[in-house]
């Protein structure tokens, strides 16, 4: 059987990817969307055009960032407890400020008052900024290690502050998220709309777009420097989900060692350079939808690099090494995974087939007439 | 030993979330349909009136749904947060459906509900009418997955303990989804959501009827959420989730507790209307009993006995004895002693492993309880009676109260005489009895299932994150805050543009933008 345990893991290991990818594309540009409103909308007509470029479509965006979620649950349910109740603080924070999102579009534009609109405009800048920043710091401290352990009986204990989460490294990655979702919002809010706000975009495209390559390659750099992990037993990749099973060790430059044996996998990162800025040149020659593709593969890349690096680690502990979950023994039982699988070939090409009718029910620019003459209707 | 005020603290931020979050989720089961079957009326007979309702109960629809979908994420990321031992013990199975809820009903509601909003325009009559139908069927869809996922914690059948895991592990996907639990739990879950709406927008068309406002608007918005509302509430009470019941040894734990059975009847049992509890004397005082009635509504059927809470009691106890012994196996497979004697052993009482694990709340040392504790855990494997006997009753009670207006609600609007004021006013009046009765019967069903999360499996108070005090009193009092915020925010949202009415769609045709004050 070509199904068995250890690829069943290996493409929910892609899956899971993939899902956080889906959501990046689509979602980062609404995340991104809303932290540039209060800077880049001058007046209230502006404001709302900025809202109403994303409003109809932020809502499914957001899909993907919840699926993440409940296919973590379902295929790497021990990922999904560590990471949530460890990362408590950070989670929360997320939570607190997504909360302000279906608010702030559903609500902002019902009353007509000034200061009611400026606040919800300052909310959906937080809602769209903590989580870009945060969504990269996790990513941060995911590859420095996570102090955690678990007892006999797979109990998990968090030994960390949330202090602790924003260290400089974890800071730096959270730089490099918040950034290119920036950027990519820029490129997104480009194409849907025109005048003023469309010069502005390709402003924060061209900042955000180096920003980010430059931030990247820090993280880079300095990623050679800090501890990677490593499975130092024999790897059992059929085996039960047994984290304990296993010894780990750590040393700097270890999340380079995929790098050595496959040279091939340096294409990733420098891809992220080359996409990125194409991105920065197209948005500049005013060709903002070949800009999307670019920015797209460039979040893409970043993600598929971050993965990459730790394969097969999916949250190190840098407490009990040997607690580490891998992609060999934090899954879920084959049975799940494969029915996950099948669920997932049935229903993912159906999400993709409506959702690109939706986008293209809903093409077109956002401009100022519209908002005058849908002022009731519209976010 | 797991603190018990971290599991107290969990315990009440998972409920407050909840039940805050279920003031939001069924009005948007329910008005989906409502929506779509106004636009259905208005796709066929091209009246602009229909559209009008279509648009302006969709404005509602909006301000409440934003506000599921905020107290939603909670729910996704709170099992992780704060049960993470749960999500550990039974993830295999219970992040399934999570999963599935979000490929094949969130995505369909969420990206379709954006089109209902900002696609009049882009789309023709019947692709509007269709995406409309689509956003009913995503939530209804989204609230299938998630009863089956609640439905597996009631009667967790099609699953496994693995020790090499120390987990949960699925053996069959057929079963959880056809639980039949989770089937019943959800015809009974989505037909109270469906009389949510009824009786929402059945109250804010009397409003407007007693106002004398917008007439042809009200009365037709009235008609159509009285009939909707009249079969919603007959299937509320007709499939009411006691007849679920009997699937499952927790779930028969529950009937007996609603209903403070501490004796196993002769069958067929009577129903305590009303009375007064006493779970230390193990019985009920001042009881005034209907003969028959129980034993038909829990088993439908006269010669099924109900199985009282002694013998309920008495059985645990031999499953709490059963539990220790599998514990002990199970200790000797995990310090790596895998032979054949052991997983024999361990695989002859493994059933009852969760009842051994009730023994965790009295000492450590589970293989070495004593009597004394033995007993206290299996006092405490049964839930609380009184909480439990009265909730249901107010439940119950505001059933029928819904079903008696719902049925003038009826006649009144073929019967213009029947139209009285006093019928309106009660519409009016009526409409927190759904929300009243949705929270009381959430918290029948988990306050039931007490003390596990998993029946049987998993008690409550091991499953709980391994946080500190600080943190959840942290957390907590940041739902609280931001909740009651959000609350306040909606009503008046809500209220102000219940008071505009049609109005509020600028169509020039609505009580406030006629000059002379008439209705259409």
């Amino acid at each position: 059987m070509i199904l068995d345990y250890e690829t069943m893991r290996l493409i929910w290991w892609a899956l899971l990817g993939a899902l956080l990818i889906g959501f990046a594309v689509t979602g980062g540009f609404d995340l991104g969307v809303a932290t540039l409103l209060p800077f880049l909308g001058k007046n209230d007509t502006e404001r709302r055009v900025i809202i109403n470029s994303v409003g109809a479509t932020w809502e499914g965006n957001q899909v993907w960032f919840v699926t993440a979620g409940g296919a973590l649950f379902a295929a790497w349910p021990m990922a999904y407890s560590v990471a949530f109740s460890g990362l408590y603080f950070a989670l929360l924070l997320t939570l607190f400020a997504l909360f302000l999102r279906p608010l702030g579009f559903d609500y902002r534009s019902k009353l007509p008052s000034k200061k009611w609109r400026s606040n919800w405009d300052i909310a959906l800048c937080i809602g769209g900024l903590v989580p870009a920043l945060i969504f990269g710091v996790a990513f941060g401290n995911l590859l420095e290690g996570v102090p955690f352990h678990f007892d006999t009986d797979m109990r998990s204990f968090y030994t960390g502050s949330f202090w602790a989460l924003l260290n400089p490294f974890a800071i730096t990655a959270g730089v490099v998220s918040l950034s290119m979702i920036l950027m990519h919002g820029g490129v997104y809010l480009q194409i849907k709309t025109e005048g003023d706000i469309n010069q502005r975009c390709k402003t924060v495209v061209t900042v955000f777009s180096l920003l980010t390559l430059v931030v990247f390659a820090l993280a880079g750099i300095w990623i050679a420097n800090i501890d990677g992990y490593q499975i130092s037993s024999t790897i059992s990749p059929n085996a039960y989900s047994d984290p304990l099973a296993k010894t780990v060790i750590k040393a700097p430059g270890l999340w380079l060692a995929n790098y050595s044996h496959y040279p091939i996998l340096w294409l990733i990162p420098m891809s992220a350079f080359v996409m990125g800025t194409l991105t920065l040149l197209l948005s500049k020659l005013d060709k903002p939808g070949l800009a999307f593709i670019s920015s797209s593969l460039t979040l893409a890349a970043i993600i598929v690099t971050a993965g990459v690096s730790m394969f097969p680690f999916l949250i190190p502990s840098s407490s009990a090494l040997n607690s580490s979950l891998t992609v060999w023994d934090a899954s879920s039982s084959l049975a799940t995974l494969k029915i996950m699988l099948w669920v997932t070939l049935i229903f993912l090409p159906i999400v993709l087939t409506y959702t690109t009718w939706a986008f293209r029910v809903l093409r077109g620019k956002i401009t100022l007439d519209h908002i005058h003459k849908n002022d009731h209707t519209a976010y | 030993m797991i603190s018990e005020s971290i599991v107290d603290l969990s315990r009440w931020q998972f409920a407050a979330t909840s039940l805050y979050h279920f003031l939001f989720v069924p009005l948007t089961l329910g008005l989906s349909f409502l929506l779509a079957i106004m636009e259905s009326t208005y796709v066929m007979t091209g009246k602009e009136i229909y559209k009008d309702m279509t648009q302006f109960w969709g404005k509602l629809f909006g301000i409440n749904f934003a506000l599921g979908v905020t107290t939603g994420l909670t729910m996704e990321f709170q099992f992780g947060m704060n049960w993470s031992y749960f999500s550990h013990y039974v993830g295999d199975i219970f992040g399934a459906p999570l999963a599935i809820e979000g490929l094949m009903a969130f995505f369909l509601e969420a990206t379709f509900v954006g089109l209902f909003f900002f696609g009049w325009d882009k789309l023709g009559k019947g692709q509007h009418l269709l995406v409309t139908w689509l956003v009913a069927l995503g939530t209804n869809l989204s609230a299938l997955w998630i009863l089956v996922a609640n439905g597996w914690m009631q009667n967790p059948v099609g699953a496994d303990f693995n020790y090499e895991t120390m987990r949960m592990e699925l053996s069959s996907f057929g079963s959880l989804l056809f639980n039949p639990a989770a089937q019943v739990k959800f015809v009974h879950t989505v037909a109270a959501g469906y009389t949510t709406a009824s009786a929402f927008v059945l109250g804010v068309s009397a409003f407007y009827m007693l106002k004398g406002r917008d007439a042809a608007f009200a009365q037709r918005s009235y008609t159509i959420a009285a009939g909707f509302g009249l079969a919603a509430i007959l299937s509320v009470i007709v499939l009411g989730d006691e007849s679920g019941y009997t699937d499952g040894e927790v779930q028969k734990a529950k009937l007996a507790a609603i209903e403070a059975e501490w004796h196993t009847e002769e069958a067929p049992a009577s129903f305590t209307a009303i009375g007064i509890p006493d779970q230390d004397a193990m019985e009920t005082r001042y009881a005034v009993k209907i003969p028959w009635v129980l034993g038909l509504i829990g088993t439908r059927s006269i010669d099924t006995p109900i199985t009282g809470l002694t013998e309920i009691l008495e059985k645990n106890r031999q499953r709490v004895r059963n539990g220790m012994k599998a514990y002990s196996s199970l200790q000797t497979l995990r310090a790596g002693q895998r032979d054949e004697t052991t997983v024999a052993a361990f695989n002859l009482n493994k059933a009852d492993l969760g009842y051994g694990l009730l023994l965790k709340r009295y000492t450590d040392k589970v293989v070495d309880a004593t009597d004394e504790q033995i007993d206290l855990a299996t006092k405490y494997s049964i839930p609380r009676v009184v909480p439990l006997f009265w909730t249901f009753r107010v439940m119950v009670a505001c059933g029928f109260a819904m079903l008696a207006i719902f049925v003038l609600a009826v006649i009144a609007s073929s019967i213009r005489k029947c139209r009285q004021n006093w019928l309106l006013k009660a519409s009016l009046y009526m409409m927190p009895l759904p929300w009243i009765a949705c929270e009381a019967g959430w918290f029948v069903a988990e306050f039931g299932r007490q003390p596990w999360t998993i029946a049987e499996i998993l008690p409550t108070f091991l499953s709980v994150s391994s946080l500190t005090e600080l943190d959840l009193y942290l957390s907590l009092a940041g739902y609280i805050c931001l909740y009651t915020v959000f609350l306040v925010i909606e009503m008046f949202l809500m209220l102000k543009f219940i008071k505009l009415g049609p109005s509020s769609l600028h169509k020039g045709r609505y009580h406030f933008e006629i000059a002379s004050g008439a209705s259409l």
